[in-house]
């Protein structure tokens, strides 16, 4: 076993208002930022995790997901896995 | 006498008044704590509002992996009655026992103010002692309270006229096609976004949502004299 080191984005789906990404637009345009033409909040959750090889590490951590990180109705998510140490 | 399981997670704040406004409709209401597996042969769960572990990940979505969440799961599989009011309807969407999510209210502001629903369908156990079409000031007190489901899930459920209360005059959260309540298919777990149980009394301001317990007790009553009858009798109607 060793330890890998998940990293979980989990992004509200494209398709859904975004309020939290909204705000933040209005408030980089209001500071001159006009070049930014989408903000978008999401969350971005690390996780420790012990597993045999990286592939094991990678299922555990989609089953996590699926299970609790992120809601299927409202968000999507992308994992990265960093070589275990 | 319905008896009525009010279920108690680690910050769920409006359980007492659940509780009393259950009571106060006649029924037989008591506290279950979330870590219990045993409902006590409720006729009804509700799960009330608050702030679920300070709604922390999602609103709710760690209060469904709680412990009774297993029981209230077989209790509506069993056709059983459950009302989930604003946290309540969060953790039911997450448990998957109502479609949908809810999101972040589109202003981003925690909304605590009245608002207006007209009342969709009254073929439900929390709603058929009003009127169709009644519209109902109630309390609103959320952060996360914008209703989503993607196109096609939204077309079902306006088909099956599964959206029990919506929003009129405004719409305070941005929540898709203005709903404030929906109901599974079955019709038997419905959940609403604004707070029924903090207007059952003229001291409270208005008494629009104490029909919502009213209707529970009344439907047990009637079922159980259905019952009798049937026993006694076999040739009157059922």
């Amino acid at each position: 076993m060793s330890a890998f080191r998940v990293e979980v984005r989990v992004m509200p789906r494209a398709a859904l208002l975004d309020p939290q990404g909204q705000a933040d637009e209005h408030a980089l345009h209001a500071l001159g930022f006009g070049e930014v033409a989408r903000v978008r909040v999401g969350k971005h959750l690390v996780l420790e995790v012990k597993a045999a090889d990286r592939d094991e590490a990678l299922a555990r951590a989609r089953a996590m997901c699926d299970r609790l990180l992120a809601n299927p109705v409202t968000e999507d998510y992308d994992l990265a896995v960093e070589t275990g140490r | 006498m319905t008896r009525v399981a009010v279920i108690v997670f680690p910050g769920s704040n409006c359980d007492a008044d659940t509780l009393a406004a259950a009571r106060e409709a006649g029924a037989e209401a008591y506290f279950v704590w979330h870590r219990d597996t045993d409902l006590q042969q409720a006729d009804v769960a509700i799960l009330p509002g608050g702030f679920s572990y300070g709604d922390y990940l999602r609103s709710g979505a760690i209060a469904r992996f709680s412990p009774v969440m297993a029981a209230v799961a077989n209790h509506a599989r069993a056709g059983g009655a459950v009302l989930g009011i604003c946290n309540g309807f969060q953790i039911l969407c997450e448990a998957g026992l109502l479609p949908g999510g809810l999101m972040r209210n589109a202003q981003l502001r925690f909304l605590s103010r009245p608002a207006w629903v007209r009342v969709e369908r009254t073929d439900t156990p929390f709603t058929h002692l009003y009127e169709p079409g009644e519209v109902l000031e109630l309390p609103i007190a959320h952060g996360d309270g914008r209703y989503v489901a993607d196109d096609r899930a939204a077309a079902e459920l306006e088909a099956s006229g599964r959206v029990v209360w919506r929003y009129v005059r405004d719409n305070p959260n941005g929540s898709t096609n203005d709903i404030a309540g929906v109901c599974n298919a079955g019709r038997n777990v419905v959940g609403i976004m604004p707070h029924p149980e903090r207007r059952t009394a003229p001291v409270l301001g208005g008494q629009d949502g104490a029909r919502v317990f009213h209707s529970m007790e009344a439907r047990h009553a009637t079922q159980h004299a259905v019952d009798v009858r049937a026993v006694g009798d076999r040739h009157l109607r059922v």
